[in-house]
């Protein structure tokens, strides 16, 4: 794909002609900016904020074509936990908007300073008043032989990191490839290989350094990180250099300094970075490493600045984006006039490794560097946790968070602001819990950076806050803080609690269940039920501000409405989930896939025959055991569903569903010699009762025959597992999917059939409390365990009653979909192809 | 909580990575005008109320949705995200919601609300409880 990100549909980019620019009676300053990156953006939006647009007729030159998009956010990207739509900070639209032209996908070629005229690649002339170089840095690509092809170009599977065209190609890549070599161990090549880990390949890592991320750990958080690194499957290399690029028509692995070779089809080079310094170079600027500017990020052309990765201040290179923010704003101050003294002094940096179970946080020296310096260590190596503070003169001058990152946001304002430190050191890094609050949000200067990543001020929330907005949603919404690495939520939610005086508002919608009806649980049920309102469109009909439909209420509320009347409910197909409709969850390409019901995973011979029968007889593309114990047919049109089924003769086993799905189970005390219980009865049993009925969210249980665990139940929605003596544990809200939790031992009963009521009694009580699609493992902390055991437990004979019949009422409204639906539709073309009419799918095949 | 992806989520989640080609012949984006021809792809009653439906219309594969309020409308049939199949989608008066990745799109002129490439949108009418798409 070849998009343009945050472009107009078509892909074109807005030209905006300022004010009377063509026939020049714009009386505007010109000011150009050589480069759209976070920098050269940046000042223009402190610009524009400052008033400026009155002032400058506004020129962005960037090459590349899309608008500005949030770089430090292509780990994410790639790692295809952000969608690149998300990450555009600025859109072609805003450029015109603003009234600012942006000529994007424009090279700039050189300057000339005493003419003041801009040379675009384009063959173009424009003409400035004030210039600003934001050219940033590109990838540093070590040298290695057999990296370049012969027209020049690297290697056809070598990539940079850089760009959102370095991580869709990679993307691309890694969707064919199997085997990948990153070249650096830093904070960028390990979030590189960390996502293309995530997308199935094996990845090394060649580091020329002794330990990892050198830059920012001594050599002991070094040697832990690796530990946790290879923990996740990926292969470390360290001291040693990639010295060769395996070829010829494509890259095929590399050759290590030592002579060592590895198969690769992916090498990506992450070892560093170059300020780009081409433009000043050619336009006759004063460059070092960097382009040298003054504390007035000041080239040695006066008209001519300098901000970003592209500019040398006092000696210093930056690769991060918080003294990008700071040198905007100093600059934005100067060529407005706002504070024609604004001066910049530097930048003291944090970083945060981006890489989801690898917490590491540092700011600041990492080990003491004067005899009076106080140095705090707490190190862990076997749980992969190491400490440290550095302690000058009662500041904060260092910190590093290893495995633990916690006090990232405490040590962090201590750290760019220098607030006083606890005298008991220890409480830097460990809460010593006493209940005393560590650090006032009301005693941060207003000019304190909360948000680092997007730049965002204490003020700027507090003035968010003022201008009406109180709800900590909304102030992120509208301020962006909090949407970059993420570790400043905790601090941005708790400055926008202070600056609302305590009276933050639940962000409007928070409580309601369905964004479109405002109305909380209790209360919708309560409406449902005084209004007899059995479908939804009567739910819309009557609850609905001007009774207006809400295409995406529309799932929580049939689910809803099942819960309350049962059988009695009048189904809409429209105000089903399309995998609801069809009994089958929809797949990326239009196929469903399809498991039939497997109790306690156990399963027969002439089961087996069956599904391998109908498999090939609707030529199945991959059929597939489950994590949840059975069986996926998976790539199944929608039109063969109803003859599948039919041929089949088994239930559906709900796997698309927000419902129960499955209990998986043990072989038990039948079979195991370790077993104290019949797992695999109770677990067949439980499924049994449970089978279908619709929740919140998606119920799983487990049952095992001793704590060995084998089937997992601790990590269960509903976790049962014996423990002897005819006892069995019933533990609550477990996870182990997005989130990770234990369950909470709810109790200890003492037969099956106790089991059964127990469960049924906290499944129900999570039906009718839970908000829609919150899973049991933030239920349960939510309402907390010692209310949950007060009703189901200790719960008056009528509260208990009422939850026995209420989830009776479903276990009797229960149907098999598969065998009702199959037999006559219940819309006409249900089971209608959808797309594509013409050539079926194909899906890989393994 | 941090769930990453959903089956069902509330809001457009992150689209998967284009990892491998989404499996139908459509390409990503907005479909391409046609020369305006009327076709009768079904009836009116193929569409249930609320539903939506695949047709082909001269060989452009259309969806055509009926909402309960009785308007007629009709797009291009795979989403301009990532090729969803836009016929399985939710709709309200306002938007159709693909059911992939959940992205909205106005009927009134296709524009994605959540930043996706627009839907293409084709006049759709009722004749003799024909259904009559213009491509
Ligand atoms: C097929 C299966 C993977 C496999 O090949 O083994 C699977 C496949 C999907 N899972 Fe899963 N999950 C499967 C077992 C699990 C398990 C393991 C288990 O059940 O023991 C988990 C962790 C336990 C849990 O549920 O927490 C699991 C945690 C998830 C999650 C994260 C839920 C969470 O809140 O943490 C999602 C996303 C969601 O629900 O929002 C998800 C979503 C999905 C969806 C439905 C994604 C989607 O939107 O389409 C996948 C459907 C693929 C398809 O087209 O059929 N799947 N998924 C497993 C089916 C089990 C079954 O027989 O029913
Ligand atoms: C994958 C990745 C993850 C990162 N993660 C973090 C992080 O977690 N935290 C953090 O603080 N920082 C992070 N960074 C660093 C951060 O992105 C940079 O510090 C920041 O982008 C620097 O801004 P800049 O404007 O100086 O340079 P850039 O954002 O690179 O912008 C420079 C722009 O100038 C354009 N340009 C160059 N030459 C010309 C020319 N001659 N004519 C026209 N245009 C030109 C380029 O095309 C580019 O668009 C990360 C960087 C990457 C690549
Ligand atoms: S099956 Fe589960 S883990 Fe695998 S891609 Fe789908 S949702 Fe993710
Ligand atoms: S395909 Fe992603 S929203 Fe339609």
């Amino acid at each position: 794909m070849t998009a343009v990100l945050g472009g107009r549909p078509a892909g074109v980019s807005t030209l905006h002609f300022a004010m009377d620019d063509a026939d020049g009676t714009d009386t505007r300053q010109r000011l150009v900016v050589v480069g759209n990156g976070m920098a050269g953006a940046r000042v223009v939006e402190e610009v524009l904020e400052r008033g400026g647009g009155e002032q400058f007729a506004i020129t962005v030159f960037g090459e590349e074509p899309h608008g500005n998009y949030n770089r430090i956010m292509l780990s994410h990207v790639l790692a295809g936990e952000e969608h690149e739509d998300d990450i555009v900070l600025n859109s072609h639209d805003w450029y015109a908007d603003q009234g600012v032209t942006l000529r994007a996908g424009v090279r700039v070629d050189r300057i000339d300073t005493h003419a003041k005229i801009v040379y675009a690649a384009d063959g173009t002339t424009t003409a400035y008043d004030q210039l600003v170089l934001a050219t940033g840095s590109r990838s540093f690509v070590p040298p290695m032989t057999g990296l370049y092809t012969a027209e020049e170009q690297l290697l056809p599977g070598v990539f940079g990191f850089r760009t959102i065209d370095d991580t869709r190609a990679m993307l691309a890549a890694a969707a064919e490839h199997e085997r990948a070599v990153v070249v650096g161990g830093g904070l960028l090549g390990l979030e590189a290989a960390r996502a293309l880990q995530g997308h199935g390949l094996a990845v090394e890592v060649v580091h020329a350094g002794t330990h990892l991320m050198n830059q920012q750990l001594d050599p002991d958080g070094g040697a832990i990180l690796k530990h946790s690194v290879e923990a996740l499957g990926i292969v470390v290399h360290l001291a040693t250099r990639t010295t060769e690029a395996i070829g010829p028509d494509r890259v095929r692995g590399i050759v290590l300094a030592d002579g060592r070779a590895i198969d690769a089809d992916m090498l990506v080079i992450a070892a560093g970075i170059r300020p780009v310094t081409e433009v000043a170079l050619l336009s006759g600027l004063e460059v070092e490493r960097g382009i040298v500017v003054d504390d007035q990020l000041r080239t040695d052309d006066p008209d001519v600045y300098a901000v970003g990765e592209c500019a040398q201040h006092r000696g210093e290179l930056y690769g991060l984006v918080a003294p990008v923010w700071e040198q905007a704003r100093v600059l934005a101050d100067l060529l407005t006039g706002v504070d024609p003294e604004a001066e910049y002094h530097g930048s003291r940096t944090a970083t945060k490794l981006k890489v989801a179970g690898v917490d590491v946080a540092t700011m600041g020296v990492n080990r003491p560097e004067r005899d009076t310096d106080e140095f705090l260590v707490i190190s862990e190596p076997r749980r992969g946790v190491h400490l440290s503070v550095v302690v000058r003169d009662d500041k904060l001058v260092g910190a590093t968070l290893l495995g633990d990152t916690r006090k990232v946001a405490f040590l962090t304002q201590a750290f760019d602001r220098g607030t006083p430190l606890p005298a008991e050191r220890i409480r830097l890094l460990v809460d010593l819990s006493d209940g005393a609050a560590e650090v006032g949000v009301a005693e941060l200067p207003g000019d304190s950076q909360v948000c680092n990543c997007n730049g965002v001020t204490k003020q700027a929330l507090v003035d968010t806050v003022k201008a009406g907005t109180t709800s900590v949603g909304g102030c992120m919404d509208a301020t962006r803080a909090g949407k970059g690495c993420g570790s400043c939520k905790l601090l941005v939610k708790q400055v926008v609690e202070w600056a609302a005086d305590g009276d933050v508002t639940e962000d409007a919608s928070a409580s309601w269940y369905v964004p479109g009806i405002p109305l909380a649980k209790p209360e919708l049920i309560a409406a449902i039920r005084d209004q007899q309102l059995r479908s939804v469109s009567a739910v819309f009909a009557a609850l609905a501000p001007g009774g207006e439909e809400d295409a995406t209420s529309k799932m929580g509320l049939t689910s809803l409405l099942r819960l309350v009347w049962g059988a009695a409910y009048e189904q809409e197909n429209d105000a089903k989930f399309i995998n609801d409709r069809v009994h089958a969850n929809i797949q990326r390409d239009g196929t469903f896939s399809v498991v039939p019901q497997m109790k306690g995973g156990v399963t027969t011979a002439a089961q087996l025959r069956t599904i391998a029968d109908v498999a090939e007889k609707y030529e199945v593309p991959m059929i597939k055991v489950t994590g949840g114990q059975r069986i996926d047919l998976l790539g199944v049109r929608k039109e063969d569903l109803p003859g599948m089924w039919a041929d089949l003769g088994m239930p559906s086993g709900y796997a698309y569903g927000k419902s129960m799905r499955t209990v998986k189970t043990c072989v038990g005390s039948d079979f195991c010699r370790f077993g104290l219980g019949d797992s695999t009865q109770l677990g067949i049993d439980l499924e049994t009762r449970f089978q279908g009925i619709e929740s919140p969210a998606k119920i799983k249980m487990a049952v095992v025959g001793c704590p060995r665990n084998c089937a997992e139940a601790y990590v269960k929605d509903v976790g049962v597992v014996a423990v002897g003596n005819g006892r069995w544990e019933v533990y609550v809200g477990g996870a182990a999917g997005a989130s990770v939790r234990k369950g909470d031992l709810l109790a200890t009963v003492d037969s099956p059939a106790a089991v059964m009521q127990l469960a049924g009694r906290f499944v129900q009580y999570y039906r009718e409390n839970a908000n829609w699609l919150e899973r049991t493992y933030d239920f349960v902390p939510r309402v907390g365990l010692e209310q949950v055991r007060a009703v189901v437990l200790d719960g008056s004979a009528e509260v208990l009653a009422a939850l026995d019949a209420g989830l009776q009422r479903s276990i009797d409204a229960y149907t098999d979909p598969w065998g009702q639906d199959g037999a006559q539709p219940a819309t006409p073309g249900q089971f209608r192809t959808a797309l594509p009419l013409v050539d079926l799918p194909t899906v890989p095949v393994r | 909580m941090s769930v990453t992806h959903s089956d069902a989520p509330e809001a457009p989640t992150t689209a998967p990575p284009k990892a491998g080609t989404p499996a139908t012949e459509v390409t990503d984006g907005p479909a391409t005008g046609g020369a305006g021809v009327p076709h009768v792809v079904g009836r009116v009653d193929d569409v249930p109320p609320g539903e939506g439906r695949a047709f082909v219309a001269g060989g452009t594969q259309v969806a055509v949705f009926r909402l309960r309020d009785g308007s007629l409308h009709a797009t291009q049939a795979a989403c301009p995200h990532s090729g969803g199949p836009l016929a399985d989608g939710q709709t309200d008066a306002g938007v159709l919601v693909c059911p992939l990745h959940l992205y909205a799109f106005r009927w009134s002129d296709g524009a994605c609300t959540s930043g996706a490439p627009p839907v293409r949108l084709y006049p759709v009418a009722e004749q003799d409880g024909a259904l009559v798409v213009t491509v």
